[in-house]
């Protein structure tokens, strides 16, 4: 069965379907209710046999290099790092077919927002190459 | 000594009494500690047939057997003479002794706290490998290594000498506080450890530790609600706080600060232990008896020369007793004196959010619980943080709970 990865984005991605503001200055009840859903989220795909993992990332993004023999390592927070991707987690499911990956992507996007109205998120689907063992050698 | 099976949890507290023995009988640290795990193994398998009549005496042999095979084939292998071991120290120890030795082994300083806390939970512990690897969320192979690794390190060092208590202590506490999310209880883990050691010395810290833990623990089952969301102190349900490990905390810290002289000051395991008692003896949040929290902060602070750069933390835990003993803008002024060394800590805001709210000013307080939860790093805390700034940004203050 292959395994999808479903990224939630900080930022970046496709236009937003509409603007909506941070969490933090949801109603409560919103609030509420948008954490319900993440939690049933998982919930609903470790019952389903489909949950392999699950992260949630911090917002402090941090881009290193090799800084060259005898030199410290390179850091910077990108050159454009108001508009760039910033990963904000995933979940890793293990699906059947590409297709329920898209449809697991879609029931996460419909999560409620703001007066309860789906977010319409933007949901960034990746499949994870397998790793099949090599019998030839 | 007797004809039942022995359950795990008898069976684990035998692991540091038998590995001890074999320590201080000359054995490779190392080496002492594999064979045990071979004979635990064996143990598991041969004992629900036929149990031992002395379990400690059944490990011990069988242990010393797979020494005495190890050395064996590893002669045969590389044709040296088999060199010759120390006799065994005469007399019978007392368990506490061993504890402590084995402590002083796994928790030596020049281990990285994190190998010190993974081979204190196995060879003091008794944990397998694989449950510790459960309870930090690692592979096991990963854990396997990391062990390995530190028991490679501690070769040829000599381990019969009193260590460090201070790093002990700093173990067992980074134990208590890697969480009960896991399939282990490492808090409860750490408690038991602790108990082990105040058993072996007489040193107040070791105590303050144990009392530390205790009266923190006590109020766990209070601090999620059946969502697993987070309550804070000030609106838990003080009725599911457990009284029991409470009053044994209490017991402990007290005959810790008996101890103390005017020349030997409480340490800093007892000083937050005394605060800790103090949340722990009030009915409700409002009886909450700041202002004598307010002077252990001040003995916390005086334990570094520099807090603000030594002990940050306790500067900022004292700036919310000083925000509720004398007032929110008092405290406000306090954590500014922070601002430098945690601004970019997700606590730092938290606090401020509190301070914020305690004054009345809800919009402030929104906005830094939400500076908050964009640094938090752990996804309950973070979800909290977030209800906390839209409860105040939605003008809702928080109701007192008594």
């Amino acid at each position: 069965m292959p395994k999808y990865l479903l990224l939630k984005h900080y930022r970046g991605g496709p236009e937003p379907h509409h603007p909506f503001p941070p969490m933090d200055q949801w109603a409560p009840e919103d609030v509420e209710a948008h954490m319900a859903f993440l939690h049933h989220v998982s919930e609903l795909l470790e019952k389903n046999g489909e949950f392999v993992d699950g992260q949630a990332l911090t917002q402090t993004q941090t881009w290193v290099r090799y800084g060259g023999p005898d030199a410290a390592p390179v850091t910077t927070d990108g050159t454009l790092p108001e508009t760039s991707d910033l990963v904000a987690g995933w979940y890793m499911v293990d699906v059947e077919s590409r297709d329920r990956a898209i449809e697991l992507a879609a029931y996460i996007s419909s999560e409620p927002g703001p007066g309860g109205e789906p977010l319409y998120e933007w949901i960034d689907v990746r499949e994870v190459m397998s790793d099949a063992p090599s019998h030839e050698t | 000594m007797s004809d039942q099976p022995l359950d795990e949890g008898a069976l684990r507290a035998l692991v540091p009494r038998v590995l001890a023995s074999l320590v201080r009988r000359g054995e490779d640290f190392d080496a002492a500690e594999d064979a045990l795990q071979e004979a635990l193994l064996e143990a598991l398998r041969v004992w629900p047939e036929s149990p031992p009549r002395d379990p400690r005496a059944w490990l011990t042999t069988v242990a010393v057997r797979r020494l005495v095979d190890a050395r064996r084939s590893e002669a045969a292998r590389t044709r040296r003479e088999e060199t010759t071991y120390a006799e065994p120290q005469p007399g019978a120890t007392e368990e506490g002794d061993d504890t402590l030795v084995l402590l002083f082994c796994c928790c030596h300083p020049d281990l990285s706290p994190a190998s010190q806390v993974a081979l204190t939970l196995r060879a003091v512990g008794g944990l397998t490998t694989r449950q510790i690897a459960d309870a930090f969320y690692v592979p096991e192979a990963t854990m396997a290594q990391r062990i390995s690794r530190a028991k490679r390190a501690l070769q040829g060092r000599r381990l019969d000498r009193p260590g460090d208590l201070a790093v002990v202590l700093r173990a067992l506490y980074l134990i208590y506080t890697a969480g009960h999310a896991g399939r282990v209880d490492l808090a409860l883990e750490a408690i038991r450890l602790a108990r082990q050691l105040t058993l072996a010395t007489q040193e107040p810290e070791a105590r303050g530790l144990l009392a530390l833990m205790l009266l923190n623990h006590a109020r766990l089952p209070a601090r999620r609600d059946a969502q697993g969301r987070i309550v804070p102190l000030d609106r838990q349900d003080r009725g599911r706080w457990d009284t029991r490990e409470i009053a044994e905390g209490v017991r402990v810290l007290q005959s810790a600060l008996a101890l103390q002289t005017d020349e030997q000051r409480p340490g800093r395991y007892q000083v937050e232990a005394a605060i800790a008692a103090l949340h722990d003896d009030a009915a409700c949040a409002e009886e909450t008896d700041w202002p004598q929290i307010l002077c252990w902060y001040d003995d916390l602070i005086a334990l570094t020369a520099d807090s603000v750069h030594q002990d940050p933390a306790a500067v900022l835990g004292r700036a919310v007793a000083v925000g509720h003993a004398v007032g929110a803008a008092a405290g406000l002024r306090e954590t500014d004196r922070v601002r430098d060394v945690l601004g970019d800590h997700h606590r730092w805001h938290a606090v401020r959010g509190h301070l914020y709210e305690l004054a009345g000013d809800l919009p402030a307080a929104g906005a830094a619980y939400a500076d908050a939860a964009r640094r938090a790093t752990d996804l309950a805390e973070r979800d909290h943080l977030v209800r906390l700034a839209a409860r105040a940004r939605a003008g809702a203050p928080r109701s007192p709970n008594c």
